[in-house]
Parts: C-alpha cells; sequence; structure tokens
C-alpha cells in the first residue's frame, strides 16, 4: 500500500513538475496568439469601474503595482543564473531581500486582491455583472497570494537558501528542457509545491480569462504622437480616380509626401 | 499646408423643439445593446442644466478636453502621458455610472400576472445592471423644460460671470434645448489619451472612430473626451462613441440623426481646412481666440490655390464641389452666425452651432424689449448673452451679439418684404449684409430644403476597394465578421455577462407562472 502510494506520489510529482509546466506553457502561448489572431474583440481589461469606483481605487492600485513588483522579482530571482549574480551578491543576501521586498509586495498585493475580492463577490452591481472567469481567476489569484505569502516563513527558516536555489535551479531547467527537472524540486514544503502548481495554472488559465489584457501593457504609448489618423480600412495610400473607359482620362493626382499623423505636441 | 476635408455639422439651436426624436432614432439604430444601455450618441439637453452625464461642462471636476502648458504646448487635462499610464489602474476622473444614470427597464410582466386587486398594477422599474427594483433617481434627460430646482440646475457651468440668481424668478427664466452628440473634433483628446492607440480620425471625411479590435478598455479617452461623448460599454469592456452614422456619410446619406430632425435643424457640409496649422490653432494663449483660430483654419473652396492643393493632397473632386456647396461653411463662415461649442476645451470641435433667438417679435411689439440702433436691444433678450458666449465663444460676447443681429435683421427684412411688401435694406446695412446674402441666408435657415441642408460627397467605394471580397461578408458588424454587437460565449471568454440578459426573479417567476397557468387551461 505504501508501494502504491509512493509510485503514485512519483508519477504526480514528475507530471506536475516535469510535464504541467509544458502544458501550460504550451496552452499559455499558442492559445493566447490565437485569442489575438481570432478574437481580439474580447482581448480587454475588463475594467468595471464606471460601474463602481468604491473600493476599486485603492484595491486596484494597490494590486496592479504589487502583483507588477512581484512579477519580475519571480522573474529576475527565479531565471537569473547562478553564476550571473554570485559575484555580487550571497545567495543568503539574495534570500533575504527576496523575502523582504516580497514580503512588502505581497502584504500590499493581499490588501489590494481583498478589497477587489471583496467588491467583487459582495456588490451587487459588480457581481451581477461578472463573468464565471471574472470570479474564478480572482479567487484562484487570492489563493496564490496567500500561498505565497505561507510560504515566506519557510524561506526565513532555511537561511542557507537552499530553497530558493532550487527553485531557481527548477525553473531554469524547465525553460532549458532539461529531463528530470522535476526531481529538482522533491522534498520541498507542501506551499512551495501548491504555489508552483496554481501558478502554472494561472498561466494556463490566461488566455481564456481577462488576464490577457497584461500582453497589452501600453507602454509604447509613451513613445507615440497625440494624434492619429488612419485612412478607412487601413489603406496606406488614398486611391484616386480611376480612368474608366470612354472618358477622358482623369490626370493622376500628385499624392503630397505621406504624413499620418498630426502631432500636437 | 496640408489639406484635409471633413463632414461638419451645424445645429440651428433657433430652431430645435426638443422633441428627441434624433436621439432616439440614434439610439434605435446604434446603441439599443446589452452594455450600452445608458449611453445616448446623440442627447437633447435642456439649457440651462447640469446636462448628460451630471456636470459634464466642469472640466475642474473631469479633466476633459486640453490644457495649455506655461511653455505654449497642449497637454491632455487629465496629464502627461507618464500621468495617465500611472492612473491606468484606477482612473481617478471617469464618472460613475450613476453620474449618467443607472440603466432600467419595467417589470411589464406584472401588468399581465397581477392578481385582481383595488387598485391598478404598476409597472415598477427594475435596474438592468442587477436585475433588483430600483428607484430611479436620475435619467438622461432629468431636466427637460426646467425640471428640478432652479438652485441645482443653477450649477451649470454656463453661468460662470452672471448674477444667476434672477434667473431663477419664473418672470425672468429662461431655456432653449442643446442637441450633443460627438464633435468629431480637428485636435481630438480622446484620440490623444488611447494608451492603445485604437481612436482614431480618419483621413477621408475626419469621422473620429474607434477601433473596436484595438481597444483594451484602458478608459481614458472618457475622462480626456470633455464632451463625455465616449462610452464605455461594461458589457463588451469597450469604449464607444457616436460614429457619424459613417456608413451612411460614406454613402452620401445624411446622419441618422440629421435625416430625421423634424425641425429641420441639423446641417451637413464639407470644410476644407489646413492639417499642418491644427497644432497651431489650437495652442493659442487666449481662449477667447480659440474660435478666430478655427475659423483661420477653413480654407476657402473657392480660392483655386487651396484646390490646386486639395487636389495635389488627394480631397477628391467630389467633395471640392461639395464643399463650395457646403453649408456648413456659409453658415460659419460667411454669414458667422454658427459657433463651436465650448472651443475653449481646444478640441477643435466641429459640430456648431446657430444660437437661439428668445422669442422676441412679439416681446418687442408689445414693448417689453428695448430697441437700439433699429433693432432689438440684444442685451435685453430673455436669454443673457453672456450665457450664450460661455456657450460658444469662451465667453466673447461680440461675436454672439452680432449673429443674434444678423438672425434678427434676417426676420426683420422678410417680415418686412413678405407683410409690408418693402425692402428694409437699411437695419441690413446695420448688421454688414446685403439683401441677396439675407435671402440665402433665409433659404437655408428658415426654407431648409433638404438637399440645402445635407450636401455630402459619396466616398466612391467603388474606387477604394473591391467589392468582389465583400462577397458574402456580414456588412457592418463589431469584431472580425459575424458579431451582432454582444460577446457571446466561445472558447475564450467564457459567457457573456449575466445580468442584463437574465430577466429579474420577479418577471422570472411570473412568466413561469404564467406559462403554467397556460399549460393547465388549454382552451385559452
Amino acid at each position: 500500500m505504501i508501494e502504491l502510494y509512493d509510485s503514485f506520489t512519483a508519477y504526480l510529482q514528475g507530471f506536475l513538475f516535469g510535464i504541467y509546466p509544458y502544458i501550460c506553457m504550451g496552452v499559455f502561448l499558442i492559445g493566447s496568439l490565437i485569442r489575438f489572431d481570432r478574437d481580439q474583440y474580447t482581448w480587454r481589461s475588463g475594467s468595471s469601474q464606471m460601474l463602481r469606483a468604491r473600493q476599486l481605487r485603492l484595491g486596484s492600485n494597490l494590486f496592479h503595482y504589487s502583483i507588477i513588483f512581484l512579477f519580475f522579482g519571480h522573474l529576475i530571482g527565479l531565471l537569473t543564473p547562478h553564476w550571473g549574480y554570485e559575484w555580487a551578491i550571497r545567495p543568503e543576501t539574495k534570500q533575504l531581500l527576496a523575502v523582504y521586498s516580497g514580503g512588502a509586495a505581497g502584504i500590499v498585493c493581499f490588501v489590494g486582491l481583498s478589497l477587489l475580492l471583496h467588491r467583487r463577490l459582495f456588490d451587487p452591481r459588480i457581481r451581477r455583472t461578472s463573468t464565471f472567469a471574472d470570479m474564478a481567476i480572482l479567487v484562484l489569484l487570492w489563493v496564490q497570494l496567500t500561498l505565497g505569502l505561507v510560504t515566506l516563513p519557510f524561506s526565513l527558516g532555511h537561511e542557507d537558501a537552499g530553497i530558493m536555489l532550487a527553485l531557481a535551479a527548477w525553473s531554469q531547467a524547465i525553460l532549458t528542457f532539461q529531463a528530470r527537472a522535476s526531481e529538482l524540486v522533491i522534498g520541498l514544503p507542501f506551499p512551495y509545491l501548491a504555489h508552483l502548481v496554481l501558478g502554472m495554472t494561472l498561466f494556463l488559465l490566461t488566455p481564456f480569462t481577462r488576464l490577457v489584457h497584461i500582453f497589452s501593457a501600453p507602454v509604447w504609448y509613451l513613445f507615440r504622437s497625440w494624434q492619429i489618423v488612419r485612412l478607412r480600412g487601413g489603406a496606406t495610400a488614398r486611391p484616386g480616380p480611376v480612368p474608366r473607359p470612354g472618358l477622358a482620362p482623369v490626370p493622376a493626382p500628385v499624392l503630397a509626401e505621406q504624413r499620418p499623423r498630426v502631432p500636437a505636441e | 499646408m496640408k489639406i484635409r476635408a471633413q463632414i461638419a455639422m451645424v445645429l440651428n439651436l433657433d430652431k430645435c423643439i426638443g422633441c428627441h426624436t434624433c436621439s432616439v432614432t440614434c439610439k434605435q439604430v446604434w446603441t439599443s445593446r446589452e452594455g450600452v444601455e445608458y449611453a445616448w450618441f446623440n442627447n437633447v439637453e435642456t439649457k440651462p442644466g447640469i446636462g448628460y452625464p451630471k456636470d459634464w461642462e466642469n472640466q475642474e471636476k473631469w479633466k476633459g478636453g486640453w490644457t495649455r502648458k506655461r511653455n505654449g504646448t497642449l497637454q491632455p487635462k487629465i496629464g502627461a502621458k507618464w500621468r495617465i499610464l500611472a492612473n491606468i489602474f484606477a482612473n481617478p476622473n471617469l464618472p460613475e455610472i450613476d453620474d449618467y444614470y443607472e440603466p432600467f427597464t419595467f417589470d411589464y410582466t406584472h401588468l399581465q400576472t397581477a392578481p385582481e386587486s383595488e387598485t391598478m398594477p404598476v409597472a415598477r422599474p427594475v435596474s438592468l445592471l442587477t436585475g433588483e427594483r430600483m428607484e430611479i433617481k436620475w435619467g438622461p434627460n432629468w431636466e427637460e423644460i426646467l425640471g428640478t430646482e432652479f438652485r441645482k440646475r443653477s450649477a451649470d457651468r454656463n453661468f460662470d460671470g452672471i448674477q444667476k440668481r434672477i434667473y431663477g424668478e419664473f418672470e425672468k427664466t429662461f431655456m432653449f434645448y442643446l442637441p450633443r452628440l460627438c464633435e468629431h473634433c480637428l485636435n481630438p483628446a480622446c484620440v490623444a489619451s488611447c494608451p492603445s492607440g485604437s481612436i482614431y480620425k480618419r483621413e477621408e471625411d475626419g469621422i473620429v472612430l474607434i477601433d473596436q479590435e484595438k481597444c483594451r478598455g484602458w478608459r481614458m479617452c472618457v475622462s480626456a473626451c470633455p464632451y463625455k461623448k465616449i462610452y464605455y460599454n461594461w458589457q463588451s469592456g469597450k469604449a464607444e462613441k457616436c460614429i457619424f452614422c459613417y456608413p451612411r456619410i460614406e454613402a452620401g446619406e445624411p446622419t441618422v440623426c440629421s435625416e430625421t430632425c423634424v425641425g429641420r435643424i441639423r446641417y451637413l457640409g464639407v470644410m476644407l481646412y489646413d492639417a499642418d496649422r491644427i497644432q497651431q490653432a489650437a495652442s493659442v494663449e487666449n481662449e477667447q481666440h480659440l474660435y478666430q483660430e478655427q475659423l483661420d483654419l477653413f480654407l476657402d473652396p473657392e480660392d483655386p490655390q487651396v484646390i490646386a492643393q486639395a487636389r495635389a493632397d488627394g480631397v477628391p473632386e467630389a467633395w471640392l464641389e461639395a464643399a463650395r456647396r457646403s453649408p456648413v461653411y456659409r453658415m460659419a463662415i460667411d454669414w458667422k452666425i454658427a459657433f463651436p461649442l465650448h472651443p475653449e476645451y481646444r478640441t477643435l470641435p466641429m459640430v456648431w452651432y446657430v444660437p437661439p433667438l428668445s422669442p422676441v417679435q412679439s416681446a418687442a411689439e408689445a414693448g417689453h424689449v428695448g430697441w437700439k440702433d433699429g433693432l432689438p436691444d440684444i442685451e435685453a433678450l430673455r436669454i443673457p448673452v453672456k450665457y450664450l458666449a460661455n456657450l460658444l465663444t469662451a465667453g466673447a460676447e461680440a461675436p454672439v451679439v452680432s449673429a443674434l443681429q444678423r438672425m434678427m435683421a434676417m426676420r426683420m427684412h422678410m417680415r418686412a418684404r413678405t407683410v409690408e411688401s418693402r425692402d428694409d435694406t437699411a437695419i441690413l446695412a446695420r448688421v454688414g449684409m446685403t439683401a441677396s446674402q439675407v435671402e440665402a441666408m433665409y433659404q437655408t435657415l428658415a426654407i431648409a430644403n433638404y438637399e440645402d441642408r445635407y450636401v455630402i460627397p459619396s466616398t466612391h467605394r467603388e474606387y477604394a476597394e473591391n467589392a468582389f471580397d465583400l462577397k458574402s461578408s456580414c456588412g457592418f458588424s463589431f469584431g472580425q465578421g459575424c458579431y451582432d454587437g454582444r460577446t457571446v460565449g466561445n472558447l475564450f471568454s467564457a459567457s457573456g455577462p449575466s445580468a442584463g440578459r437574465m430577466a429579474p426573479p420577479a418577471i422570472r417567476e411570473a412568466n413561469e407562472a404564467a406559462a403554467a397557468a397556460a399549460t393547465q387551461e388549454p382552451g385559452r
């Protein structure tokens, strides 16, 4: 019986940390591409601010700014190879940095997310105009964040930064297609494993929820001119009159230099 | 110089009777959908009043339009680009739906299913957002014909600089109607504020549109538009606005609001303007000069140089011909009786207004109005000139007075001709017009024949696209191809929100009860 349990655990470990990451990444990338290609009308942030601003101003700002910090914290923390930072900072120090900065952002994010979740579930206007996906993704984010916060004491308990190094090694092994990557996280405390699985699931669900608006972060807005002028139907040059048989030929208009935008800056 | 053409509109407020036909027909055609029940691309307000959405003219509150920085450049009033992006998670200047009104329907089923009772059954209002019973506290036209107290209505920003208290008195009160739609500005603040770059002005006809595919729902345009004529569709999560009925305009037909205007107050015509000078005109220091600056942007369609340059810039011949016959050009430039709405927002709007004359003829004859230089004293009219000036010329009274005098002179001249069979040329000289000009003005304003009101060149789609490619396509629709305008369930968007489509419980239960009753009594 115990053998059976062990072999199932081993199988699950191999699946969740060796195969599931690729399923999630595949669906995340291909799914998002297909949705962008086929269904841009559904590609939106899905803001409900107009229906009820209360709780959103604070909640949304706290949540978004801290989650962006957390996202890049994870990205840099997990994916920077060991040789990339070992000359500058000891792993123990790096772990402390991660725990304290991540913990602070996490708590801010927790406050914001809780406000948003409460608003989503208990404001009748927002509740009744939400889709199942809107509510589900918010609940999952809240659980994921809570799991992340729960891991913090474990990390502080391992001053040698072993867990952090194991997680970084696993992430890098996954992204570089190393077989047996799943073995790198064997034996980690449960909250870490749950955080990993739910994190991957969030990637899996992204193409099917409003999370796709992350891709559209309009950074390039900073670099465009104020005004945009387009030709109908996306044509690049205005078609001139076409000469027809039996009529005097129409002189071709001399097109002036193409100036698609009128800056007001 | 870069010449572009635009279909512009003029509304003659002197003739608007406030029948709302424009609003209703527009709604029927474009916004009778879930998510935009509260949105009126065209609405008619009674002025003075705070309007729809509440207090939309208060730019200290909503931060619409442009602001001129100390160095003379323009920037949207909601802020520089970095500030717009920094506020993207929660826009501090966004109206809530209650600033428009909570959309509602009525529990009509109750009228049929109510049990016998001593009193008449009543169809109570039901929210289209939550499906629950609600109390209607505000609506799209709450202040219709001086509705609500003067104390509230007088928050109207156009009262700035006016001793407004006396206009609350019954004997002194005044009102007129103000139909409003998207201004299709030359310097649109919505376009400038859109982080995803989905809003654009069309080069061919100047219509400002939102690319529904590219809109991501960042909602900055809603704040940036000082006329509050961009609406957030809470169902689709996209911004929507008046499209100037572009499918009709392209075919050479007037917009729905114009076509159905029973008062014949709307005019559509081509204006040629110099696109290279927009920025310069919009950033002039003195707000009161913006009206003149915009006038100077417009080009004389008879001028051979303008025609040659317009041809070089690709303006089709039919558009040049239409520009020469444009009623908008005549009213704005030749007669100077039309004005932009709130030019101080610096967006250079392209829907202009002829100011309303107060009911004057009988008042003048009864001796209620003084006379000045052979004309009824404009300053003594019921509607304070300052109020109209605040609305139309950033507070400069002289152009409004001149326009009102010209309209008054036209009336007196035509009255002298028809009633007394004489020409009152003295009065025309006083307002600087010739008899033929005034007669043309009379023909345009008073007779207002269909072909004089709407001079719209077709865009010749047959040249612009290969019609064969359009075979079997869906025509006008949202999104790609064949949507009917609502986000229905598909792989990527689960299902649409439920509230609006789901009947409120009371109605649903009543329906079920009625259905059950019907099956039990097959004889009925």
